[in-house]
């Protein structure tokens, strides 16, 4: 076959032309997001979770009830076009109910995730940037602390301290930080042995400096998705000790200790459990699926 | 490995004299004594239910007989109900528990490796997504919300299982159920992932291209080196299907070692709660380790001389 040459055309004769780079460069987190957008589960539960918390914010105000005042002639009432989500057995608006409690469940999960970050990165960070025997130290504490069950002695410290939400929430980090702790100790043992970090060193920066500015900058993705899967792990445990009495005190709601309200009355009144638990399952889902597509998203070896 | 076994078995020893230290510990500071809920009691009366109890006794002393009496395996009475002690009641109460447990055991190891294996082998394809969102479904969805689903569904509206109650092996059936579905979802995403990992091993296309028909490469070559990481899963699945076992019990009326614990919180009945944690974090311990020693003896490749856990 012959191809006549006026089909040919020279391009890239210029080096400088070649080298030229077409596509705009990406930072790190814009390429995580490129790849996280590709996830469409994980697309789904980030927009689950923007309106989930969007309701905690402003749900409470859509309504004219609150979810606090008793109205004793309305009790017990279906869902309507009055009382959206219907109302429980001391006549309580369950919708101003239910987003009042989005927003002690989200935020006990989010304290929890908080408290988690903070402890565990200052506790591994130190483990494993130290290394040698502090390490050993630190990580055989962790080692036992973990061995001890995590809702055993969850359950154990709200009966000892009293229901409450600060309680909770200590309780929850009490053995809660091991996970975040063993992650980034096992991230900075890894990262502190590379050029840069000697680099640093060469130029007279100090360990605080090597840790905030180089090694938690660099572990925050594995932290990043730590916390994002520790928040659904809380409002389970929140909603687990509700729902064993040990939750809130009423008149506080939270879903926990909406669907153990509702329970006796599944037969009859099966909106009082139904709005709840299916709001906990939506947020749980959101976390998990987000967190699951943040970690394949920052993961390189999915990387095409 | 006997070296492993005997740095292991210290650990876990530590972590229960913590566990025991601190039951012990809290209950006392605990607010309010445990015959607070009574009747006022005239204090002569309430010195002698002290000295009954040994409470009279400086706090060193009680701790020292307290930790002598649960090496013995003796957790002492109960402070609510005056005829049984907490031996009584788990004896009572955890065959129970431990039948119901295994039912769930057996639910969530059974069908989860199987869906696993099903969206692996169908990778991509619509197994493959049914599978997992089956799998997304039961991790998000709590085992008491679960157990009241089911119970609403199922044996309220349709009248399929009965509601409640531990009579005969359809009464089971529910509860075993709501225990195994979250469970049941770890084991097949992790059999899904450990089964990609494996078929795309070598020597499976070996085995192809020595001919073998794809069932004998499934079940002689896959299936048993993928389920060595759900081995390990199995700690943690029994700690879940105990701490799960506590709401479970409690919403069928099961009457078993968990909703025992539970009825013991709501009553502040403080040495049935010291006991039964002390006995649930045994019984945890010693069956992580179990699991961790048969995972050294499963697969070979794991040396576990080294004493390094999970790395």
């Amino acid at each position: 076959m012959q191809i006549s040459k006026d089909k040919f055309k020279l391009v890239g004769t210029q080096l400088s032309e070649a080298e030229k780079i077409s596509k705009p460069s990406l930072s790190f987190w814009k390429d995580v997001f490129i790849r996280f957008r590709k996830n469409k589960l994980a697309l789904f539960g980030l927009v689950l979770l923007g309106l989930l918390i969007f309701m905690a914010i402003f749900g409470p105000y859509m309504t004219p009830y609150d979810y606090a005042s008793n109205d004793l002639v309305n009790k017990n009432q279906p869902p309507s076009s009055e009382h959206w989500f219907g109302t429980d057995d001391l006549g309580r608006d369950v919708f101003a109910r239910t987003w009042e409690g989005a927003r002690i469940s989200i935020f006990i999960g989010v304290a929890a995730a908080l408290i988690d970050l903070i402890i565990g990165v200052i506790w591994g960070g130190i483990a494993g940037y130290k290394g040698g025997r502090t390490d050993e130290f630190m990580m055989r504490f962790a080692d036992i602390l973990y061995g001890v069950p995590y809702l055993l002695l969850v359950i154990l410290l709200m009966v000892v301290l009293g229901q409450g939400l600060t309680t909770m929430i200590i309780a929850m980090s009490i053995t809660g930080w091991i996970n975040m702790s063993r992650i980034v100790r096992g991230q900075v043992l890894s990262l502190k042995s590379q050029e840069y970090v000697l680099a640093a060193k060469t130029l007279g920066a100090n360990t605080n400096r090597i840790m905030a500015k180089h090694l938690i900058p660099n572990s925050m993705g594995p932290i990043l998705v730590t916390m994002t899967l520790t928040v659904p792990s809380a409002i389970f445990t929140e909603a687990f000790l509700s729902f064993l009495g040990l939750g809130l005190t009423p008149p506080l709601a939270s879903w926990g200790t909406m669907a153990n309200d509702g329970l006796p009355a599944m037969r009859y009144y099966p909106w009082r459990l139904f709005f709840p638990a299916t709001f906990i399952c939506l947020t749980i889902f959101a976390f998990n699926v987000v967190g699951d597509g943040l970690r394949d998203a920052l993961d390189p070896r999915m990387r095409k | 490995m006997a070296k492993y076994i005997g740095k292991r078995l210290l650990y876990m020893i530590i972590s229960l004299w913590m566990i025991v230290t601190a039951t012990f510990f809290f209950m006392r500071i605990a607010p309010g004594n445990p015959f607070a809920s009574e009747k006022k009691l005239p204090p002569e009366i309430e010195a002698n239910l002290n000295a009954h109890f040994g409470l009279d006794k400086p706090w060193y002393a009680q701790y020292w007989e307290y930790l002598v009496r649960i090496v013995n395996w003796d957790f002492g009475p109960s402070f609510k109900y005056k005829s049984q002690t907490v031996n009584d009641l788990i004896n009572e109460g955890f065959p129970v528990s431990f039948l119901l447990g295994m039912e769930a055991i057996f639910i969530a190891v059974a069908i989860g490796v199987l869906l696993g294996i099903i969206a692996a082998l169908k990778h991509n394809r619509w197994p493959d997504y049914t599978a997992m969102i089956i799998a997304v479904l039961g991790i998000s969805v709590p085992s008491f919300i679960m157990a009241s689903f089911l119970q609403y569904f199922l044996a309220i509206k349709m009248g399929i299982f009965p509601v409640a109650r531990w009579e005969t092996f359809m009464h089971s059936v529910l509860p075993a159920l709501a225990l195994a579905s979250t469970p049941m979802a770890f084991i097949a995403r992790l059999t899904r992932s450990s089964m990609l990992e494996v078929l795309a091993n070598d020597y499976i296309k070996t085995a192809k291209s020595k001919g073998l028909s794809s069932g004998v490469i499934t079940v002689k070559h896959t299936i048993r080196n993928a389920l060595l990481p759900v081995v390990t899963y199995m700690g943690p699945l029994t700690a879940g299907i105990l701490t799960g076992s506590f709401v479970i019990e409690k919403i069928f009326g099961i009457p078993g070692l968990g909703a025992h614990f539970v009825t013991s919180i709501n009553n502040r009945d403080y040495t049935v709660i010291m006991g039964v944690t002390v006995f649930y974090s045994i019984l945890l311990l010693v069956s992580i380790l179990l699991v961790d020693i048969a995972y050294g003896i499963i697969d070979p490749r794991i040396k576990l001389a080294g004493g390094k856990k999970g790395e």
